[in-house]
């Protein structure tokens, strides 16, 4: 795993919100074809790590460089254009857009073409077949007609990391890619997610607190506690840390190693 | 985003039998069917289309409620009122080509402002942005004739001076009319290619969700700033064909009444569609003008009409007669796939899920 690229990394980050240090001091690597994940209580400054990272926020000290490239002051749209792609907790879609729709316009951005206005989109056929392709990697081809706001709430979560999934980025932060829905949709979910990041060797980064899905899914655990990170591990290492059991897990280990 | 659900061609076909129809007035009017008053009143509505149709890619593609398109119409009819007094104009192009230029620099102006801002505030900066315009020409009267306006002659067209060759009514009803019909063609063509354009598509993914657009990496503002100014520019088209069929522009013109109007046309046919607009604009001036013919309170009339309107029919026109006719027609079970999926992956994946049926 080691001998693989480093795709992001964050060197001692920093952000504070008035009194409040929300990111303090991270050091945070992640390789092609990681699947990582990112735990830890609410405000332990996760969601705020990865507004950071996609450039929502401007940190308040330290470093971010993507393969290898110093991008701490790059602006948001350079970012998704070099690689860096994310979803988000609470679902943004293109509502009233049909599935195909919200996938192609990714697709177009990454391409180049949203400022072509002479030619109809049905003109770029190689971008709907594209299209179609992720959608049936993540299992919504037979929805591509319907409005995105007729799905059910577990294909709007696929939906919206399929979105960031069709800007074919180098590492993809998901900000709770399963929060809001049964845990048995969290598998299916999951299952959709990640056989095509790992397909794609996508670096990719997962905010989770469901423990089931946490050590069920990742290579590498990332525990966050009040903007510092407390632990770093396998998660059998992680499991078997008593810090972060007393911290973060509780209960929470025990139902998992059931 | 069309008229239930029909396909590109289906459109365009409809959009053809429109301009049939239309090309075919004054054949109706010269056969005694309909007056020269009704074909008068129709080049008004056509003109009102193009500006509806345009302040559209902003309230129905960009989710952006302009309420000063009035601006860049009066720049377009003035622009035509005006420039002959200060350069050769030997045909009517000339001067259009100079409203779309003028128009260009107001709306890229007022729109590099305007864009700043969303919903509501983005509704009163414009608003206030076209204040400024009606201020100009109502203060600026040794150049706009203030309150009085301008007359405006008809021009020659095509370089061929029709104006000399006939009287003005006879003009108006025939060489001015298929023109008229054919800048409404080029620019309802021009229009339909944008919103069903890559751009487009983007435009409406900046008015769904903006944070998504902006994670996928369109550039939010630049493109509602685009979008403003195409808008701008065809409103300023309106306004310079308004001008001479007018025959005479005032400041009414750059009224925030008539941007009021104009939001009218399209709210009134149905601002989710993109033909909305032209049924808006056909309906409104009939309305306005038999409206206007039994009382002084026609603006009243007008008001209730709009609040019945945003009450009971929110899709306007159009919405309207598509929520009837899906009623009416049994729905179709099955949803066709528009596109095979073309990887075997993928074929195998969708056999795989409809086998579990």
């Amino acid at each position: 795993m080691s001998e693989r690229e480093i795709i992001l990394e964050t060197i001692d980050m920093k952000k504070h919100f008035g009194e409040v240090k929300a990111v303090d001091g991270v050091s945070f690597k992640i390789r092609a074809g990681e699947v990582v994940a990112l735990i830890g209580p609410n405000g332990a400054g996760k969601t705020t790590f990865v507004n950071i990272v996609t450039g929502y926020y401007n940190p308040d000290g330290g470093k971010i460089y993507y393969m290898g490239r110093d991008v701490t002051k790059a602006s948001r749209i350079k970012k998704i254009k070099m690689g860096i792609a994310r979803s988000f907790q609470l679902v943004n879609l293109y509502d009233d857009l049909t599935v195909l729709d919200n996938i192609r316009i990714a697709v177009l951005s990454r391409m180049g073409k949203t400022s072509i206005f002479w030619k109809t989109v049905e003109h770029f056929n190689e971008i709907k077949k594209e299209s179609y392709e992720i959608l049936s990697t993540f299992g919504l081809a037979e929805k591509a007609p319907v409005p995105a706001k007729d799905l059910p709430q577990g294909e709007r979560k696929i939906l919206d990391v399929a979105i960031a999934f069709a800007l074919k980025p180098k590492v993809l932060l998901l900000d709770e890619p399963t929060s809001g829905v049964s845990s048995k949709d969290k598998h299916a979910i999951m299952n959709k997610i990640i056989p095509a990041v790992r397909n794609e060797k996508i670096a990719t980064m997962i905010i989770e607190h469901d423990m089931d899905i946490v050590f069920g899914y990742s290579d590498r655990v990332v525990v966050m506690y009040e903007g510092k990170i407390l632990a770093e591990g396998t998660p059998e290492e992680i499991k078997q840390s008593k810090e972060v059991q007393e911290k973060l897990l509780g209960v929470g280990v025990s139902a998992a190693g059931s | 985003m069309s008229i239930i659900h029909v396909s590109a061609k289906k459109q365009l076909i409809g959009y053809a039998v429109m301009l049939l129809v239309f090309a075919s007035v004054p054949l109706l009017v010269r056969a005694g069917i309909l007056t020269d008053f009704h074909q008068n009143l129709l080049m008004y509505a056509i003109i009102f289309a193009i500006a509806g149709l345009a302040f559209n890619i902003l309230l129905g593609y960009s989710g952006l409620l302009s309420f000063g398109h009035a601006a860049y119409f009066a720049v377009g009819a003035y622009t035509v009122a005006l420039a002959p007094q200060f350069i050769q104009a030997p045909s009517y192009e000339i001067l259009l080509i100079l409203a779309i230029i003028s128009s260009a620099i107001v709306s890229m102006a007022f729109g590099y402002i305007a864009v700043r801002l969303t919903r509501i505030f983005f509704a009163i900066m414009t608003l206030a942005l076209t204040q400024l315009v009606w201020a100009l020409i109502l203060k600026l009267y040794w150049y706009t004739g203030g309150s009085d306006g301008i007359n405006v002659k008809a021009k020659p067209l095509l370089g061929i001076p029709f104006n000399e060759m006939m009287s003005r009514p006879e003009y108006l009803s025939s060489v001015f009319y298929y023109y008229l019909l054919g800048v409404f063609a080029v620019s309802l063509v021009i229009l339909w290619l944008v919103v069903n354009s890559p751009f487009g598509k983007a435009l409406l993914a900046t008015r769904d969700n903006e944070t998504r657009a902006e994670f996928v990496g369109i550039r939010v503002r630049l493109y509602r700033w685009y979008a403003f100014v195409i808008s701008g520019i065809f409103t300023g088209i309106a306004g310079a064909l308004f001008a001479i069929l007018n025959g005479h522009v005032t400041p009414e013109q750059a009224d925030w009444i008539f941007s009021g109007d104009i939001v009218f046309v399209a709210v009134l046919g149905g601002f989710r569609y993109f033909e909305g607009p032209i049924i808006g604009s056909i309906i409104f001036t009939f309305v306005k003008q038999y409206a206007m013919g039994y009382t002084i309170f026609w603006r009243l009339i007008l008001g209730a009409v709009l609040i019945i309107l945003i009450l009971a029919f929110p899709k306007g026109v159009i919405g309207s007669v598509e929520t009837l006719v899906s009623k009416l027609r049994p729905a179709p079970k099955q949803i066709t796939f528009p596109a095979p999926p073309t990887t075997a992956q993928a074929r195998e994946d969708i056999n795989k899920k409809l086998d579990k049926r």
